[in-house]
């Protein structure tokens, strides 16, 4: 790690609430976004869940989180950008990640209807009611 | 979820030929036809389900793991194995780096909780160097599978 942990202490630390709204929980694809958005910051930053702390910046720690959709969690920022920090990905939360939207804006630009088949987030063909029902589209 | 809940001893693999992302997947996607945990009719599709699931992000977590996967109607629990490979297979991985351990996972539709324990005692247990060092050292699959055995008897204590 580069960033010198001595000097974030001195800066207090902000936290928000976050909740994981999108159906399949906090697996290894949220993981990764949340973890690349906060490494993206100079500030520590910290998942605050069950009995646990663990590092944001890390997706092997946000995994061991095994967290479902409705888990509440606490991040925790400590450095200079720690509000800004804390923006950003509460930000990515409220998208659920942005999966499951027509053209996702982060690592592709497959449909949909592809990621359905795919068998991610939105599950394999089997979970057509997703369809049907208009469940998992655009919040 | 424990290793033993989800992971086939019959299907673990070692030494995995293979030396591509496609015929890694293959290569274990085959050890759970012969273990008779997945149909052989329904190989191809879900050795397609999990490529499609690559190409949507790599599964490579970084640190030499990878962790392909899918959903598929033709399994009622999860199922599971653990392949190695000394040499390493280029996994188009987050940080780069070619990955030796590979822990696939097949579930079914409708149980993501299922999946995400399990991710969760595979992240738990590769935070920890020794245990995957161990794990890239095993020398056959009764060795790997009294490894995840230990680490489930360790977690459950600690």
């Amino acid at each position: 790690m580069t960033i010198d942990q001595t000097e974030n202490s001195m800066h207090e630390t902000h936290s928000r609430e976050v909740v994981v709204a999108n159906e399949q929980g906090l697996h290894a694809r949220p993981a990764d976004l949340v973890a690349r958005e906060a490494q993206r910051w100079e500030s520590r930053i910290e998942f605050v869940g069950k009995a646990q702390r663990v590092d944001g910046k890390s997706i092997l720690d946000l995994l061991t989180l095994a967290a479902e959709e409705g888990t509440r969690l606490v991040v925790e920022a400590t450095g200079p950008d720690a509000s800004e920090a804390l923006d950003a990905i509460g930000s990515l939360f409220e998208q659920k990640f942005s999966l499951n939207e027509e053209n996702t804006r982060t690592h592709t630009n497959k449909t949909k209807q592809e990621e359905q088949i795919s068998g991610d987030s939105a599950g394999i063909n089997t979970a057509a009611c997703e369809g049907a029902t208009g469940r998992n589209t655009n919040s | 979820m424990k290793f033993s809940d989800f992971v086939s001893v019959d299907a673990i693999r070692p030494s995995v030929v293979a030396n591509s992302k496609e015929g890694v997947i293959r290569e274990m996607t085959q050890s759970l036809v012969d273990a008779e945990k997945i149909a052989v009719s329904e190989m191809d599709s879900i050795v397609k389900a999990i490529m499609k699931r690559e190409d949507l992000g790599s599964t490579g977590i970084g640190r030499g793991v990878a962790v392909p996967h899918t959903k598929h109607p033709s399994v009622s629990r999860l199922v599971g194995t653990v392949a190695i490979s000394e040499q390493g297979v280029d996994f188009e991985s987050l940080d780069g780096e070619p990955v030796q351990l590979f822990f696939l996972l097949v579930s079914p539709p409708d149980r993501p909780g299922d999946h995400l324990r399990a991710l969760e005692n595979i992240s738990r247990q590769l935070r920890d160097d020794a245990f995957c060092k161990t794990l890239k050292e095993a020398g056959g699959p009764q060795e790997v599978w009294r490894l995840l055995e230990d680490a489930d008897a360790q977690s459950i204590a600690s």
